[in-house]
């Protein structure tokens, strides 16, 4: 936690926000679990990449790189293991998002809705970058760098994303 | 994490768990690498393919190292064979001048049998050059067949390509022979198409000469000059020479003849045991064309005679 402390000093106007016990796990859970199952019942949503989101939240707001990207690999992670993606493909996404946001939000104030709506809509981009570079380099699958229908999950993403960070900001310390 | 600086852990950490993740990928994934549809683990493929490179250099670098040791240092025993290959190579190339000298002389001796064979009733002596004149002036050669073999004085010597010249002495086992081209020879010719008779003699030089065509008559360079059988030596129509050069003179034409024989490189000759008029087979010219016979090559040149000499001369 040492790193953490010394961001505190060095940007002494950020806030790092604590969470309630389980909040994070429950998060992710819940994330995760929903992301699996809501497609069953609504197909339009596998748009949606809740468990990214909750990526990008929790290490804008906990703003340590090591507990983002741990965080974000365990998500991936996970992740994966419930698609028929192979093992690392998210997480290694979901990594290198949870590394980018904890580190940017360590430097920036990310409280605004529109900030956040940029941050993620960005992370959501280079999610989907990472993912896309990981099957052309390593799987050999080809794909897409860019489709219309990213482009609306992007675009719903960030904005689902405002509200939801919104709806997670009560479960912060005060 | 000891050893790391704090600020820089959590990028090290982010690369390791990327690298593991990348591994699990990895050992994960099964690709088509192959064109018959076999998979093989990618984990695989990528060790492989970071292995390679490296093998591959090794192994040029190693190659190189090698031949440049061989090529370069190792080279005691290459000496050693080399000046063998040398030595070798030396004999093989005597060998072949060997062989190579023998072949022509089986050649040049189965021409001669093939032209004896085809002038079977005509009496002569297959002789061997074995001297020329000691003077530069004189065109003279030495033949190793003489009275013994009935070779006597004026008997005409001839090549299966043309006439070469007569016999001026005879000994015992050796006869001199005056050459066509010397300055005293002569022999009795024609032009072939024409029919114009002269004498050709030679002028000490290459080319012989035909003394007495007048300016009128007609005379072409490429005329085949041929014997007349005039001179009672040389049987009628043996080849002679080819006229190479045509001028207008005074009396008489300069026609230059080039000889038929190749009287500057003579090895082998024919002497016609006979001064009588001799008739030569048709069909049969000298010109060198004789079918190949069997390889003659070792076999005496004496017993490819015809006949021992019907008479002696004094």
């Amino acid at each position: 936690m040492n790193d953490t402390f010394d961001l505190r000093i060095s940007e002494s106007h950020i806030e790092v926000h604590k969470f309630h016990g389980g909040t994070i796990l429950l998060s992710m859970i819940f994330a995760l679990m929903l992301q699996a199952f809501l497609p069953v019942y609504i197909p339009k949503a596998n748009i949606l990449d809740l468990p990214l989101l909750i990526t990008i939240y929790f290490g804008l707001s906990r703003r340590n790189p090591s507990t983002g990207l741990l965080l974000g690999t365990c998500i991936g992670l996970l992740q994966d293991s419930l698609s028929k993606t192979p093992l690392g493909l998210f997480g290694i996404a979901k990594t290198v998002i949870g590394y980018l946001a904890s580190s940017i939000g360590a430097r920036l104030d990310t409280e605004h809705p529109l900030a956040r709506f940029a941050l993620t809509f960005s992370f959501f981009a280079v999610h989907q970058g990472i993912v896309v570079l990981v099957q052309k380099l390593l799987l050999a699958q080809p794909q897409a760098w860019f489709t219309m229908r990213l482009g609306i999950s992007c675009l719903v993403n960030s904005i689902l994303g405002v509200f939801l960070y919104y709806f997670l900001d009560r479960f912060r310390k005060s | 994490m000891v050893g790391i600086p704090s600020r820089h852990r959590s990028l090290f950490l982010l690369t390791g768990v990327v690298l593991l993740q990348v591994v699990l990928l990895a050992v994960q994934i099964r690709k088509v690498d192959s064109p018959d549809g076999s998979r093989s683990r990618l984990i695989r493929v990528w060790s492989v393919s970071a292995v390679s490179p490296v093998e591959r250099s090794g192994a040029w670098g190693i190659g190189k190292i090698r031949d440049a040791w061989r090529h370069y240092f190792a080279l005691s025993d290459t000496a050693r064979a080399n000046e063998d290959l040398r030595r070798e190579n030396g004999q093989l190339k005597l060998e072949i001048m060997q062989l190579q000298s023998k072949s022509a002389e089986a050649d040049r001796l189965a021409e001669l049998l093939n032209f004896k064979q085809k002038q079977a009733k005509v009496p002569m002596v297959v002789a061997r050059v074995i001297g020329s004149s000691a003077d530069a002036n004189s065109a003279v050669i030495y033949l190793d067949q003489g009275l013994r073999e009935g070779i006597h004085k004026n008997m005409g010597v001839i090549t299966p390509e043309g006439v070469v010249g007569k016999v001026i002495e005879s000994f015992r086992d050796t006869c001199q022979v005056l050459l066509l081209t010397d300055r005293d020879s002569g022999v009795g010719a024609m032009i072939s198409n024409s029919r114009i008779q002269s004498p050709v003699g030679g002028l000490g030089e290459p080319l012989l000469t035909m003394k007495y065509v007048g300016n009128d008559d007609e005379v072409n360079v490429g005329d085949r000059v041929v014997t007349s059988g005039m001179d009672r030596i040389f049987p009628k129509d043996l080849p002679v020479g080819t006229i190479s050069q045509v001028k207008p003179g005074s009396p008489f034409k300069q026609i230059r003849v080039r000889p038929s024989a190749n009287i500057e490189k003579l090895e082998e000759v024919i002497v016609l045991l006979t001064t009588d008029p001799l008739a030569l087979k048709p069909g049969a010219p000298l010109n060198g064309n004789a079918a190949v016979v069997p390889s003659v090559s070792g076999q005496p040149v004496s017993r490819l005679t015809n006949t021992k000499p019907a008479e002696k001369h004094p």
